[in-house]
């Protein structure tokens, strides 16, 4: 299963998922034509402050999603092929308690249709072997799109990596490396 | 993996830089792709610390800046700050050659001489200048001291390029909108001050300021330094031509001319020349000289020199490995042409102080001894020929040729051997009667966006067949070149039978064989205004307006602020102006409204975006038809 993955470090807050996802859900699909569409096209990933940080927040397409569990209509689903969790809009009510439980905000109002949006996960560019839109947009790869084993190896091996560095420069000083040096040069305490 | 597919030539070049492993734009903008949607709206405004802001254009996050500034107006600043940049490019070209030309007379740049009498003492003339008695010295010195007044007056009269170079109905027309400027200098000074944090936020006003700006880079720019440059160099003359890169020479010493003024290729030219057997010394059968961009224009208008390549192919022609020196002034040199040359023996020589790129050897070219640095130049492209000699080299196959060569001067010249009193009634009787259905400028530059898709060859192709006459300047005129619009063949290949017949009849009264080339190649960016001063005489005639005639101008592969700020001239002469991609203004409906709408109501002219080339044609010709039909022709 693929999953986008978020690297708060690399986030610059530019906002090129927002317009790339507003874009992707237009009629049109194209950013000049997109702006005079009425109704406006609904973006699906907001970018939030965060202390010193900015994170674009979506829908994580959770394993044992919430939002599925209290939806009373049925409306939440999951597309088994992909594993990304989708709105049924002639079943949603809109009673917002999918919102209400989901741990991200992810789920957002439609002002003109009055149900649930949510993060498609570009289902159709993913199905045709395409990344989500917001991941191709992103100039400093803060989202990536793959396999959770592969996404997870590569954090594993960048972890390595930062602690095999603070090893070496603890050595090159001299000092003894204890695990508490190591946590501390990392720290960069 | 280059994705996009270009031209032979280009693609041969493309194709070599993906075995070798070397970056050149194509693969510089799909790592730069999808673009930052607020850029490409001109919705960002950096204009201060409180910021950078961003307005979302859909809606749901921040409408204004901090400091309360709406869309529009950031929009309008952003459109008035590129247009600054394209004036201060082309003002600051025209200064340049009038301080050479100034130098000159004072005896301080001997290498430089007054080449065309006729059009000083014409341009003398337009300005109010009496010749009686005066030495041709003492003429050309108060024609100096008339242009930079332009750069310098304080008292808020009209420029002096305007009174001389526009249509006395345009003045009337921007006296009344109250755009009619005095001062280039000063004009670009207010509109960075306009622009700056807590000034100007009326985004109508801040329009007015854009069109203050166009009239700026059209007479101070566009003009001044056409006029200059015909009087030091020579009004260009119909002449034969070869473009596309396959005019590099594998054994000659290879001189790529690359940049805008002629001030350094004219004497890069005259040293190749003079130090021709330095090169066969060295093993070279000569030394051939060949333009990119702008100066390549120069130098083929005024010298026949080969056209080797526009801006886009500017690094493609280092991946020949044939060229042993590039020189360099002024405007559209991408810095990545040091990091190519690199891989090969080929030097990039910058010589103008504002100009220089890390990798590039510096050759300061200052006017006064002109001789001295050109002779400079010539030798290190002698040396770089040494290293390169005998090495493997990848010239493409492809050139074509063209007459080439149409300034007003020698257009005019063709059309008063049909009717010697009345030059201009060829042209009006055959627009009259729809062999000339209309006529369209073509300006700009080669878009790396859009060059994959042949946007500036279907427009040309779709509008000659439909008997619409083509002028061009600046790479878009190396475009029509290697396209082969400017062989003569081209009119009967490509025109419709009114248009076919016309140039037909003028090519026999210019003593040609065949007809007239379709496309009518007009000179280098800044020679826009050998278009506007065609146009201007047309409407004269006739007793319209400019914005009557049935005309319009494109800039079909939108590139540089300086295709902004003639465009903006062009709308302000009352031209309809294609334009592709869009300009940075959609982020605001109020720009995009007054720009591509109401301004009809005011001069005439609007803005038309249009990114298909069929449909962009079509929409042209509805333009022409319309003007056509309210002349009642």
């Amino acid at each position: 299963m693929k999953e986008v993955f978020i690297n708060i470090e690399r986030c610059t807050a530019c906002k090129s998922c927002e317009i790339a996802c507003s874009v992707e859900h237009s009629r049109s699909k194209d950013l000049f034509t997109a702006i005079s569409e009425y109704p406006l096209p609904i973006r699906r990933v907001h970018v939030e402050k965060a202390l010193s940080f900015s994170y674009p927040v979506k829908c994580m397409h959770c394993s044992d999603a919430p939002c599925m569990a209290v939806c009373p209509t049925g409306a939440m689903y999951r597309d088994e092929e992909i594993g990304s969790v989708h709105v049924n809009k002639e079943r949603c009510m809109g009673c917002w308690m999918c919102a209400m439980v989901c741990p991200f905000g992810a789920i957002t109002a439609d002002p003109y249709m009055k149900i649930a949006r949510k993060c498609d996960f570009c289902r159709k560019k993913v199905k045709e072997g395409g990344r989500p839109s917001c991941v191709e947009a992103c100039p400093t790869d803060a989202l990536s799109f793959g396999d959770v084993d592969d996404l997870t190896k590569r954090k594993r091996a960048s972890a390595a990596e930062t602690v095999a560095k603070a090893a070496s420069m603890a050595k090159e000083e001299g000092r003894k490396v204890t695990p508490l040096d190591l946590l501390r040069i990392i720290g960069g305490i | 993996m280059a994705m996009k597919v270009l031209d032979k030539a280009s693609q041969f070049l493309v194709n070599k830089a993906e075995d070798m492993g070397i970056s050149i734009g194509i693969n510089r903008l799909e790592a730069q792709t999808p673009q930052c949607g607020f850029g490409q709206l001109g919705s960002c405004c950096r204009m201060c610390y409180m910021g950078p802001c961003r307005i979302d254009p859909f809606g749901e996050g921040a409408t204004t800046g901090v400091c309360g500034a709406s869309v529009d107006t950031i929009v309008c600043r952003n459109l008035l700050r590129e247009e600054i940049g394209g004036a201060a490019s082309h003002v600051g070209h025209a200064r340049h050659v009038v301080l050479s030309f100034k130098k000159m007379l004072e005896g301080k740049a001997s290498g430089y001489k007054i080449t065309d009498r006729d059009k000083l003492m014409e341009v003398a003339s337009g300005l109010g200048i009496k010749a009686d008695g005066k030495s041709d010295n003492e003429i050309a010195s108060e024609v100096v001291d008339k242009a930079l007044e332009d750069l310098s007056r304080q008292d808020d009269k009209p420029m002096n390029w305007i009174k001389l170079r526009a249509p006395k109905k345009e003045i009337d027309m921007w006296r009344e909108l109250g755009i009619l400027v005095s001062n280039a200098h000063n004009e670009i000074e207010e509109g960075m001050h306009r622009t700056s944090m807590g000034n100007d936020a009326d985004p109508t006003n801040l329009l007015l300021a854009c069109l203050r700006i166009g009239l700026v880079d059209g007479y101070a720019g566009l003009h001044m330094a056409t006029d200059f440059h015909d009087i030091m160099f020579g009004t260009p003359k119909p002449r034969m031509i070869e473009a596309n890169m396959g005019v590099l020479e594998k054994d000659k010493v290879n001189i790529a001319m690359h940049g805008h003024n002629p001030v350094l290729s004219e004497k890069i030219l005259e040293w190749a020349g003079k130090l021709e057997s330095e090169a066969k010394e060295a093993g070279a059968t000569g030394i051939n000289v060949v333009g990119v961009c702008c100066t390549g224009n120069e130098l083929t208008m005024r010298r026949g020199v080969p056209m080797a390549g526009h801006n886009l192919q500017s690094e493609l022609i280092l991946l020949t490995g044939a060229v042993d020196a590039m020189v360099v002034d002024m405007q559209c040199i991408w810095p990545s042409t040091t990091k190519i040359a690199e891989c090969f023996d080929t030097k990039i020589i910058t010589t103008e102080s504002f100009v220089k790129m890390s990798g590039a050897t510096h050759i300061a070219f200052e006017t006064e001894h002109a001789d001295d640095a050109a002779k400079k130049v010539v030798k290190m492209a002698v040396e770089a020929f040494k290293a390169r000699k005998g090495k493997e080299v990848s010239i493409p196959k492809e050139k074509s040729v063209g007459l080439i060569g149409f300034s007003v001067e020698a257009i005019l010249d063709v059309l008063k051997k049909v009717n010697p009193s009345y030059p201009l009634k060829p042209v009006i009787d055959n627009i009259v009667n729809g062999n000339i259905y209309g006529a369209v400028g073509f300006a700009g530059c080669p878009s790396i966006k859009l060059r994959d898709t042949s946007m500036t060859e279907i427009m040309t192709k779709e509008l000659l067949k439909n008997n619409v006459l083509i002028v061009t300047t600046g790479c878009t005129a190396h475009i029509c070149a290697q396209a082969g619009f400017m062989d003569t063949a081209a009119t009967n290949k490509y025109c419709g039978d009114g248009l076919k017949s016309v140039l037909t009849a003028l090519g026999e009264a210019a003593g040609l064989d065949g007809p007239l080339p379709p496309v009518w190649h007009m000179g280098s960016c800044v020679d826009n205004s050998r278009i506007a001063t065609l146009l201007g005489a047309l409407a004269n005639k006739l007793d319209v307006k400019i914005s009557q005639l049935p005309v319009a101008g494109s800039a079909p592969e939108l590139v540089q602020e300086k295709a902004i700020s003639i465009g903006t001239w062009l709308l302000a002469l009352g031209l309809l102006v294609h334009i592709a991609p869009s300009p940075r203004i959609l982020g605001s409906s109020l720009a995009t409204k007054v720009l591509t709408q109401d301004i009809e109501k005011l001069t005439g002219g609007k803005a038309y975006v249009e990114l298909d080339p069929i449909k962009a044609a079509a929409g042209m010709m509805a333009h022409i038809a319309q003007k056509r039909a309210a002349l009642g022709i």
